[in-house]
C-alpha cells in the first residue's frame, strides 16, 4: 500500500525540476530532456490514479502509453529542428536564437 | 510508513536526485547520463505500482531509444561545457518558479487526498490493457500511429541536405 500524496509530492517536485531545466537552460538539447522530465512526472500521475481507481478501463495507463509515444514524436522532430539550426547558425542557444522575437 | 513506501521513497530520491543533477550539471554527456538515471528510476516507480507494461515500455522507449537519439543530438552539435554555456541568466527566477510550482503542485495533492484510501498495489495484466488499446482507445490509438508516421516524415525533410 502507498499514500496517494506521497506520489503527487513526488511527481510535483519532478514536474518542478522540469521546469527550472527549460526556464535556466540554453542548450536546446537540455531544454528537450528537461522536458521529458516533465512528461515523465505526468505519467507517474497517470498510472498512480489509474492504480488509485482500480479502473476496469485501465485508462491511466494507455494514456501514459500514449504520452511516451508522443514525446518520443517530439524528441524526434525536435532534434530535427536543432540539428537544422546548428546547420544554419552555428549554434543551438535558445536565447541567440531570436530572429522572430518581437 | 509501510515497505512499499520505504522503497517508493527511496526511489522517488534517487529520481529527484539525478533530475537535479541533470538540470544543473555543466556537461552535456553528465546530463544524458542522468536522465538515464531518472528515466530507470521512474520505471522501477512503474514496476513498484505493478504497472509492468509501463514499466518496459519505459525502459525501451526512453531509456532505450529517446537517450540514444538525445544522445546523437549532442554529439551532432558539438555542446561546449561549462556553467555560463550551458546555463543563462534567468537561473534565480527559474529557481523562484520552480519551487512555486513544487509548492503549489505538492500542497494541491495533500490537501486533496491526504486522508483518502491509498493506493492498493493489484498487478494489472499486460492483456486488459491491450484489450482496452484495441477497443475502447483504438480511435486516439490510430491518430497516434499516424501521428509517428507524420513526425517520421517530418525528421526526414527537415533534417535533409538541400541538394543543388
Amino acid at each position: 500500500m502507498i499514500r496517494l500524496p506521497l506520489v503527487l509530492i513526488f511527481s510535483g517536485a519532478l514536474f518542478a525540476i522540469g521546469v527550472y531545466g527549460v526556464l535556466a537552460r540554453r542548450n536546446a538539447v537540455l531544454v528537450l530532456m528537461s522536458i521529458e522530465l516533465m512528461l515523465n512526472a505526468v505519467n507517474v500521475n497517470l498510472v498512480a490514479f489509474s492504480q488509485w481507481l482500480r479502473d476496469g478501463l485501465v485508462a491511466g495507463q494507455v494514456f501514459a502509453l500514449f504520452v511516451i509515444t508522443v514525446a518520443a514524436a517530439e524528441v524526434g522532430i525536435g532534434l530535427a529542428i536543432v540539428i537544422l539550426i546548428f546547420r544554419n547558425r552555428e549554434t543551438i542557444n535558445v536565447d541567440e536564437v531570436n530572429l522572430l522575437r518581437w | 510508513m509501510t515497505l512499499h513506501e520505504w522503497i517508493f521513497s527511496g526511489l522517488g530520491v534517487v529520481a529527484l536526485g539525478a533530475a537535479l543533477r541533470l538540470v544543473t550539471s555543466r556537461n552535456v554527456v553528465h546530463a544524458a547520463l542522468f536522465l538515464v538515471a531518472a528515466l530507470s528510476a521512474v520505471a522501477a516507480i512503474y514496476l513498484l505500482l505493478a504497472a509492468e507494461f509501463v514499466a518496459w515500455v519505459q525502459v525501451l522507449i526512453y531509456v532505450g531509444a529517446i537517450v540514444v537519439l538525445l544522445l546523437f543530438g549532442l554529439m551532432l552539435t558539438r555542446a561546449p561545457i561549462g556553467r555560463e554555456a550551458l546555463d543563462n541568466q534567468q537561473r534565480g527566477v527559474a529557481a523562484i518558479v520552480a519551487l512555486g510550482v513544487a509548492a503549489g503542485l505538492g500542497y494541491l495533492g495533500w490537501d486533496a487526498f491526504a486522508g483518502g484510501r491509498p493506493i492498493e498495489l493489484e498487478r494489472s495484466s499486460t492483456a486488459a490493457i491491450g484489450e482496452q488499446l484495441f477497443s475502447t482507445f483504438v480511435l486516439p490509438f490510430e491518430v497516434v500511429s499516424f501521428l509517428l508516421l507524420a513526425a517520421l516524415i517530418g525528421a526526414i525533410v527537415l533534417a535533409r541536405r538541400e541538394e543543388p
